[in-house]
């Protein structure tokens, strides 16, 4: 009898995930496919697909997310050897700064290089300072190096992650034992330490091409009208040619590819044979000794500070300045300090963009978010416990959530547009559709960190507690909830920073009176006059500074963690 | 031969080697004994080349090799948790060495087979090293270190991580192999058993320090100061003070005991630590005389062919040593002290 209520009761953690993935994944992707594949009812003649774009998107989509997997490797590998085989003063500070891009929004990235590269950015205020010119010389953004750039930016983190963490667990007995068999240094790399770094070069390597392939906020936001990816088409066919047809087999194509790309990322991280062995922290790792690692390690260091650091912070200092062009000729720009930018997001201007005040996208940002992160979490919980209890639900659910991964926002954001729009409900629908949407593309996140955690826990432990009086009803608040608090609050704050900063699928479902942060960030971007570039500023800084404090909670409980098992 | 002089290494500004030398003779077997973390490991790295000194130099045939990388000096190393390449099979681990060595082929092939067939592991050629047992893996990373035929041996703790029965087991193996080579072998261990039962040669290594050398039986019976005793778990010992030179005799707790120390000379009133051997005692009932003591039996602790007894002396002093016979807790019991089995060590100011 009380196995019967045990399992009715276990029963409801997974039909209910299941109805949530069904409801909000499986529906929107089969409305895509019925828009995509139906036939005659449509007579509308921009309703058609045009193979020639088509094939011309998805060339350039293969293009630069070769390139720029290509030269984020070229970045990322050497940085890895740093990462894996030296220990060197402030390697913690860079640890830190280069995990920092996971937790950033694309929206504050692109304003970051925006403040640094851009029209208005401070390198060409400082050029048009020194030549005293009047037109910003370096015309870098909406150019493919801008592009390359982003993507390298956020990208090397995901290299220095996972090929660095490999290197610096790969066991240095290993290619001492190769030395001493009379193994040359050129032959210790390549017979023992190159095959056995291989596996985590691979899923690093598709990793990264999976994100870029996927790019879409940095493409929109950096390359501008003449580069359009698969992505960027999507978005364009339906926001402004209503073309659902067209964006319906990008879509798909899309989709095709990306899902390959996750399963044979999953699969390669899956048979990873690097030999990890108990060791003592840093034991692998040296001090640069002569004169070329010290000049490696010095001069690497300093070029990742500058890449990891010079967009976030030339935001934040761009968000506090002003400048005036003087009407003199030469053109003198001033600089001064000013909080004009943040006052004037409190205001509804007259040609504003909106019918509110630039802060009530911060508002609106914020109450998705909690609702996001909210049901992100139930979900996460519900799947984690539930895989741990059972073996099927652990394998097929487990697939389940992942699919969210392998499908791009844009793809997600037009799932969403065509299966819930067309009924008259949409507009009350609206407020729960990104929540929803959000939650989802959280959801393989929160459960990847809590997952382990819940998986981990030894059953041992409840038995244990039982034999010391604890009631069955009770282990969970007494044994379980104090041992995944700490990953349950990082799952909260990671899903509460993506939803945030979710900007792809957001804006396709987005109402101009209700914008949230990022979506005004980008449409101020757009928009020309150096007011509406300073509150794009002023929100990105705020952004940031949100997801920052986040991400140092998350840095503080991830020491902590650590303290804990030593 | 291989010759180490005044060798020095530090680590985090603390000494970790001082003042280090010695010599490893043609055929001969030396084994570096010492506690976890007295240097024993980095000694082996700086003779490998993996690690410089801070001071010394370390010679083959009288010849520098300070700066000669590992991969051209020849000597073969067993690693502790013997770094076997998980990306390789058993063959191409033992294999390695001889490839880097650019032998052709064919010998290749013949001296695997030959070192697989010495291990008696041929039916696990193909096999991947992660599904080795530990036992086989010891005898891969042996076969692999000496394939290609080494001018010098090192083992680096190589019953590690291996059961009791085991290692006993692969103990007798391995001396049979070792004693059938004649290159110089290094064997690092912090168990005294093994040591014993491989070495020519024992030298023990405390915090940086080589504080004593000789043969297993020698050292064992003649240890070189309290450490040294105490490590050996020769824990018998009595404080006392020299009160009569012929026969030499001290005064402790338990009352006088007679010794002979024929190499050390003694002035009356010298403070000294004597530690007495486990066969140095033996239970005599009702006897009397020069070193007989009686006491009760705290403990006894049955060890399958005998038992290893307690015994407390007016709860001033505590001695262990095996008897055949089970004697009862509590029981009141006579032994003496032999006289030749106790070792005195003068007290230092």
């Amino acid at each position: 009898m009380k196995i019967l209520e045990n399992r009715q009761q276990w029963s409801l953690f997974w039909i209910f995930p299941i109805l949530f993935i069904v409801g909000f994944y499986f529906l929107p992707m089969a409305s895509i496919l019925g828009h995509t594949f139906a036939s005659g009812s449509d007579s509308v003649l921009t309703n058609q697909i045009n193979w020639t774009i088509a094939g011309r998107v998805v060339g350039f989509t293969f293009y630069q997310a070769s390139l720029s997997t290509l030269i984020t490797l070229l970045v990322g590998l050497p940085s890895a050897y740093l990462f894996g085989r030296f220990s060197f003063r402030g390697k913690n500070l860079l640890r830190i700064l280069s995990t920092l891009p996971f937790i950033l929004p694309t929206v504050v990235v692109a304003a970051g290089f925006n403040a640094l590269i851009g029209p208005k950015g401070w390198l060409n205020l400082l050029i048009m300072d020194i030549l005293q010119i009047s037109t910003p010389p370096i015309r870098l953004l909406n150019s493919m190096p801008a592009i390359l750039i982003a993507h390298v930016f956020y990208n090397t983190s995901i290299v220095i992650r996972v090929v660095g963490t490999a290197w610096e667990q790969l066991d240095q007995k290993l290619e001492n034992a190769a030395r001493m068999l009379g193994a040359t240094p050129n032959n210790v790399f390549w017979k023992v330490t190159f095959p056995l770094l291989l596996p985590s070069i691979l899923s690093a390597t598709v990793l990264v091409f999976l994100f870029n392939f996927t790019s879409f906020g940095v493409i929109l936001m950096m390359g501008g009208a003449a580069y359009t990816t698969i992505e960027v088409e999507i978005y364009i066919q339906t926001m402004q040619f209503l073309n659902l047809k067209m964006a319906g087999i990008l879509s798909l194509i899309q989709l095709t590819f990306s899902m390959l790309l996750t399963f044979l990322s999953l699969r390669i991280s899956g048979d990873r044979n690097v030999p990890i062995i108990p060791m003592i922290e840093g034991e692998g790792l040296r001090k640069p000794d002569s004169l070329l690692e010290k000049l490696f390690v010095y001069i690497l260091t300093a070029l990742l500070i500058i890449l990891l650091v010079s967009p976030t912070a030339a935001l934040l200092f761009r968000s506090i300045s002003t400048f005036s062009m003087s009407n003199s000729i030469g053109g003198m720009a001033s600089l001064g300090l000013t909080l004009e930018n943040y006052r004037g997001l409190f205001f509804n201007d007259r040609h504003s963009l909106f019918f509110v005040p630039p802060i009530a996208a911060l508002r609106n940002s914020v109450l998705f978010a909690a609702a996001s992160m909210t049901t992100a979490l139930i979900l996460g919980i519900m799947i984690s416990v539930s895989s741990s209890k059972n073996e099927r639900s652990n394998k097929y659910l487990g697939f389940l959530v992942m699919l969210p991964l392998g499908t791009s926002a844009v793809t997600l954001g037009l799932g969403y547009l065509s299966a819930f729009s067309s009924t008259p409900n949409s507009i009350r629908w609206f407020p729960i559709l990104i929540p929803m949407v959000h939650a989802l593309i959280a959801l393989p996140f929160v459960i990847r960190i809590i997952q382990p955690v819940i998986q981990s826990i030894p059953a041992n432990l409840h038995e244990a507690a039982m034999t010391l009086g604890v009631p069955e009803r009770q282990l969970w608040k007494h044994i379980d909830l104090p041992l995944i608090r700490k990953s349950l609050a990082t799952a909260a704050i990671y899903a509460f920073a993506i939803s945030l900063g979710e900007f792809g699928a957001t804006s396709f479902l987005i109402r101009p009176e209700f914008p949230t942060l990022p979506i005004a960030i980008f449409r101020y971007l757009n928009l020309p006059g150096g007011k509406n570039y300073g509150k794009a500023m002023a929100m990105a800084a705020i952004l940031l500074i949100i997801c920052g404090i986040g991400f140092f909670i998350i840095e503080r409980l991830q020491i902590k963690v650590k303290g804990e098992n030593q | 031969m291989l010759e180490l002089k005044h060798i020095e290494k530090n680590y985090n500004r603390l000494p970790l080697l001082e003042d280090v030398s010695f010599s490893v003779g043609k055929d001969e077997t030396v084994c570096i004994l010492g506690p976890s973390g007295g240097g024993k490991s980095t000694l082996l790295r700086i003779i490998a080349g993996l690690e410089k000194p801070a001071a010394g130099q370390v010679l083959w045939d009288g010849r520098e090799i300070s700066t000669v990388p590992p991969h051209l000096r020849e000597f073969g190393l067993m690693f502790q948790d013997y770094a076997l390449f998980p990306h390789l099979n058993v063959f191409d681990n033992i294999a390695f060495g001889l490839q880097m060595h650019q032998l052709a082929e064919d010998e290749i092939n013949r001296r695997v087979e030959e070192a697989l067939e010495i291990i008696s592991l041929r039916q696990v050629a193909d096999r991947s090293v992660t599904d080795l047992s530990g036992g086989e893996k010891q005898r891969v990373a042996f076969a692999r270190a000496l394939a290609p035929k080494p001018n010098l041996l090192m083992l680096d703790e190589p019953m590690g991580s291996l059961d009791r029965a085991l290692r006993d087991q692969l103990i007798k193996e391995l001396h049979m192999l070792i004693s059938k080579m004649d290159i110089p072998v290094i064997y690092v261990t912090h168990d005294q058993e093994e040591a014993f039962s491989i070495a020519d040669r024992i030298l023990i290594l405390h915090e940086g320090r080589i504080v004593q050398s000789g043969s297993p039986q020698y050292i064992y019976t003649h240890p070189a100061d309290l450490w040294v005793a105490s490590f050996f778990g020769l824990n018998n010992r009595l404080e006392g003070k020299i009160c009569s030179i012929d026969p030499v005799t001290a005064e402790t707790a338990i009352g006088k005991i007679a010794f002979s120390c024929s190499k050390q000379t003694f002035s009356i009133g010298a403070a000294v630590d004597l530690v007495i051997l486990p066969t140095a005692i033996s239970i005599k009932e009702n006897s009397y005389g020069l070193n007989y003591f009686e006491g009760r039996i705290i403990e006894n602790i049955f060890k399958g062919n005998n038992f290893v007894i307690r015994v407390g002396i007016q709860e001033s002093a505590e001695f262990s040593f095996q008897t055949i016979k089970l004697y009862p807790k509590g029981k009141e019991v006579g032994f003496t002290i032999d006289p030749d089995s106790i070792l005195c060590f003068k007290r230092k100011r």
